[in-house]
């Protein structure tokens, strides 16, 4: 049974409450593309819109969108592509009784993509960065009960967020060189920051962001794993959504961070690289879900490779493909979808002779995969010719650029042909059961995705003029002019193409040899970068254990030790530092009482520290608080005296209460104990006084005393200053005290019926 | 603890103490006390009377389970905070309201903050009662 097929259709058959309601949820993105398409020509001749409100005003940062035709190019195909997407899953998880569940998720998503594409403020990209990976983290793991969905899940956000860590790192350095966090003066500074001395380290930080966003190298190990989402994830996140992002943020950074060799090259061989180790990856699957899933990794080291470039050819190329992948991706996920869903299995061996029960699907699988394919007359064939053409006119490595390219849309030809003729030619296999053709909302998002594919390349000027022609001058700011067209004429890329035909027809015919060459087992080997994860992660826990142990192993003297040591250690090295200890001392003068007051407090805390008997040392403490309060009262703050004496008369009281259930303090633990305490204890009260009596030293002076003392009586009416202070000016504050007064009950409430429950059994 | 002296005593004692605890909630606008500590007094008067008759008839004394004592209290603050924000002024701002008299010839005066401040004693009285009602649970 494939992972999205078990436990689909517990609740088939039953109505559930709110059902006309979740199939309404194709509308809201319907009616999104529908306004994005209205301002296609606006913003096709130049036109961008920006608007948004202060969010941290202080710290310059704002909630803005920004649109330019860049934007607008990612914002459709996200808002387009998730209709379908959402017309498919309606039909796909049909009856599954967490529908509305994962239409919630889903929109997270769409919404966190669009808030990425169009946000106008690094800060705000990065937010809506963050929830793409949250909601992508909910999507993979949607089938909660399964192992496997829940570790690719976390793998996916784990890594996605690590490389979020930097690029918020980045964003951060970028806004400071900038001097801002808009958009448009972010995307005016480019030579600004390209002088800066923080390039490489904001470039870096960005890629790390961008590359683990896009499973590039060496990131690029949790894509395939996301196969555990539901098909319809797998089509969303593979065509529009999520691994695109990274390709957006370096889009759109080009013009600030682009064209420098740095950039370039690393582009380049990353892109190169991965487009490469995908290739390779893609030949060895079976599964068809997981073969495509290898096949975006090729696209999307492709686009990488070519977003490394500053030449417009290139950057043409990248654009179209970007779009045409966009389109071919997401049906062909569909299509495998549809297939393991009426024959029960997504494993290249086991299917064949789909194509005499399954017609429709079978020639949405031909348009889809001849596009993905790269044949005229689809839009894909133009997308490669493109590619070739910008592939040569790389200026860093044009061979190894086309080289890597060639072999890379050699094996997409294989791939596509072991997705749209392996399932549906050849015999029909009789282990399958019956197979039927799968209901129209299982079928129309692929067809109009597919039909586009084909209308777009007959009418290349659709899509060209007013869409990708303007991302492509919002990257480069360029004059130059792209024409998209079928006919190049006989050139080297169409030489390339042919050569590539050839290689990926010969390697699907040779598929089977080639694979059982391929079958050497990475499972154990030092590069798998899955395993390299999960000893990542073993290790990450093991510190984790260890610090725990260290740190917070439940043992109250333990936890005080350690933070008496730490305040020790800050106080001692703030004066080593500072070099300011008080230096002239002078003796107070005291009355009898005042001393009386101070011997109480002294002799308790003597006794309390010597006591050998718990109910001794608790009252020796109570002595002592005594004595503090006394020197409050003294000292003219009757209000703190008051309350010291009460807290320490409830002290006693629960004291009291809790120590009948005490075990007894065993003796020999605590002697060892002792002189260790004693010398922290010392050592702690030594410092404190010395940096208290510094700060005496230091003349006082405090407008807010003052203010409380003018403001108490005229503005709060009331001569108690700490109580109008605690009710009036600062009344907030006490509020959230007293909600902490509170919340500590309950907890020791719960806590304690927690062990009264245990005890009983 | 079965002390008849301790129990004659309490029965005074908690009177007064509870008296005295709103007394101290009253005057704490211009004199020591307040809300704060006026909200320890009255749980020290029910220590004092769990600690002679016992929690059981502590508890039927107090007869609301302190725990909703707390809760009202924290409510009440809340209100008084957003009463302010109502009439006119910020969250949690003071705000006066003339009962009888005139404006420069003195009168009843009533506020908020004595609203705001009857919250924070219950809330800590029933907290601390709380705690030790549920001590006493252990067993």
């Amino acid at each position: 049974m494939s992972a999205t097929g078990g436990g689909e259709n517990r609740n088939n058959g039953r109505a559930m409450p709110g059902r006309q309601l979740t199939s309404l949820t194709p509308i809201p993105p319907a009616l999104l593309t529908l306004l994005l398409l209205l301002q296609m020509p606006d913003i096709a001749s130049g036109q961008t819109f920006s608007f948004g409100f202060a969010w941290i005003a202080d710290l310059d940062v704002y909630f803005r969108f920004y649109i330019d035709a860049l934007s607008l190019l990612f914002a459709l195909l996200i808002s387009g592509i998730g209709t379908f997407v959402a017309i498919y899953a309606l039909a796909f998880l049909h009856g599954h009784p967490q529908l509305r569940r994962f239409f919630l998720y889903l929109y997270l998503f769409i919404l966190g993509m669009l808030g990425l594409v169009l946000a106008g403020d690094l800060i705000t990209l990065f937010v809506f960065w963050e929830i793409t990976s949250i909601a992508s983290y909910l999507l993979i793991g949607f089938n909660n009960s399964s192992a496997v969905a829940r570790r690719s899940a976390l793998q996916a956000l784990l890594v996605t967020t690590l490389g979020g860590l930097c690029l918020l790192t980045g964003l951060v350095l970028l806004g400071s060189v900038v001097g801002s966090y808009e958009m448009t003066q972010v995307l005016a500074s480019g030579e600004a920051v390209r002088a800066s001395s923080l390039y490489f380290a904001i470039l870096m930080l960005l890629l790390i962001g961008a590359f683990s966003k896009s499973a590039q190298l060496p990131f690029h190990f949790w894509l395939p794993n996301a196969m555990a989402a539901p098909t319809p994830v797998s089509a969303y996140l593979h065509s529009a959504t999520m691994v695109k992002a990274g390709i957006y943020l370096l889009a759109r950074l080009h013009p600030v961070l682009g064209q420098t060799d740095i950039w370039e090259w690393t582009l380049t061989c990353t892109g190169a690289a991965t487009a490469t180790v995908a290739a390779v990856a893609a030949l060895r699957q079976t599964d068809l879900k997981l073969a495509l899933a290898y096949t975006t990794l090729i696209a999307l080291g492709t686009l990488t490779m070519f977003l490394g470039s500053d030449a417009t050819i290139v950057i043409a190329a990248a654009i179209t493909f970007l779009f045409v992948h966009s389109l071919y991706k997401a049906a062909l996920f569909m299509v495998v979808g549809v297939i393991d869903k009426q024959a029960g299995t997504r494993d290249i061996n086991k299917l064949g002779g789909l194509g005499l029960s399954m017609h429709i699907t079978f020639v949405i699988a031909l348009a889809a995969a001849l596009s993905m394919a790269g044949f005229p007359p689809f839009l894909g064939f133009i997308g490669k010719e493109l590619k070739y053409e910008g592939a040569l006119a790389v200026a860093s490595e044009p061979a190894l650029v086309a080289t890597a390219a060639v072999f890379a849309n050699a094996v997409t030809v294989t791939v596509a042909g072991m997705v749209a003729l392996k399932p549906f030619l050849g015999k029909p296999n009789h282990v399958l059961p019956k197979i039927q053709e799968a209901p129209a909302g299982l079928w129309i998002s692929p067809l109009i995705l597919g039909g586009l594919g084909l209308t777009f390349g007959l009418a290349p000027e659709l899509v060209n003029d007013e869409l990708i022609a303007p991302a492509v001058t919002a990257i480069l700011d360029t004059s130059e002019t792209i024409d998209l067209k079928l006919w190049h004429g006989l050139n080297i890329p169409l030489l390339l193409s042919i050569l590539t035909f050839g290689l990926g027809i010969a390697m699907y015919l040779g598929l089977t040899r080639l694979r059982d060459w391929l079958t050497w087992d990475f499972s154990h080997a030092p590069t798998n970068a899955d395993l390299l994860w999960d000893k990542f992660l073993e290790k990450v826990r093991l510190v984790a254990a260890l610090q725990t142990d260290l740190l917070q192993n439940g043992v109250m003297r333990h936890y005080l030790t350690v933070v008496f040591f730490t305040i020790s250690l800050v106080l001692a090295y703030a004066f080593i530092r500072t070099g300011q200890y008080p230096l002239v001392f002078e003796w107070p003068r005291l009355n009898l009482k005042e001393w009386a007051a101070i011997l109480l407090t002294i002799g308790g805390a003597l006794m309390a520290g010597t006591a050998r008997k718990p109910l001794i040392a608790i009252c020796a403490l109570g002595a002592l608080g005594v004595g503090i309060a006394l020197i409050y009262l003294f000292f003219g703050a009757p209000d703190v005296a008051i309350t010291q004496l009460l807290v320490e008369t409830l002290f006693l009281v629960l004291v009291a209460a809790i120590l009948p259930r005490l075990p007894v303090f065993s003796p020999g633990r605590k002697i060892l104990f002792r002189p260790r305490d004693a010398a922290l204890g010392g050592l702690l009260g030594l410092l404190v006084t010395l940096s208290i009596l510094v700060v005496l030293q230091t003349p006082f002076d405090s407008p807010t005393s003052t203010f409380f003392k003018e403001a108490a009586v005229p503005q709060a009416h009331g001569r108690n200053i700490v109580n109008v202070i605690l009710v009036d000016f600062r009344a907030l504050d006490t509020f959230g005290e007293i909600i902490v007064v509170f919340t500590a009950a309950i907890a020791a409430v719960t806590l304690l019926g927690h062990r009264l429950r245990r005890g009983k059994q | 603890m079965n002390s008849l002296v301790l129990q004659s005593a309490t029965r005074v004692l908690v009177a007064l103490l509870l008296v005295f605890s709103v007394y101290m909630l009253l005057r704490g606008h211009n004199y020591p006390g307040g809300g704060f500590i006026a909200g320890l007094i009255a749980a020290s008067a029910f220590a004092l009377f769990a600690m002679a008759w016992g929690m059981e008839a502590a508890q039927r004394a107090l007869r609301i389970p302190p725990g909703n004592l707390a809760a009202t209290g924290v409510l009440i603050a809340a209100l008084s905070g957003l009463l302010a924000a109502l009439s006119k002024g910020a969250p949690f701002s003071g705000q006066w309201f003339q009962l009888t008299g005139h404006q420069n010839t003195g009168g009843i005066y009533i506020s908020n903050v004595l609203i705001f401040d009857i919250g924070v004693y219950l809330a800590v009285f029933g907290s601390v009662l709380t705690l030790i009602f549920a001590l006493e649970e252990v067993k």
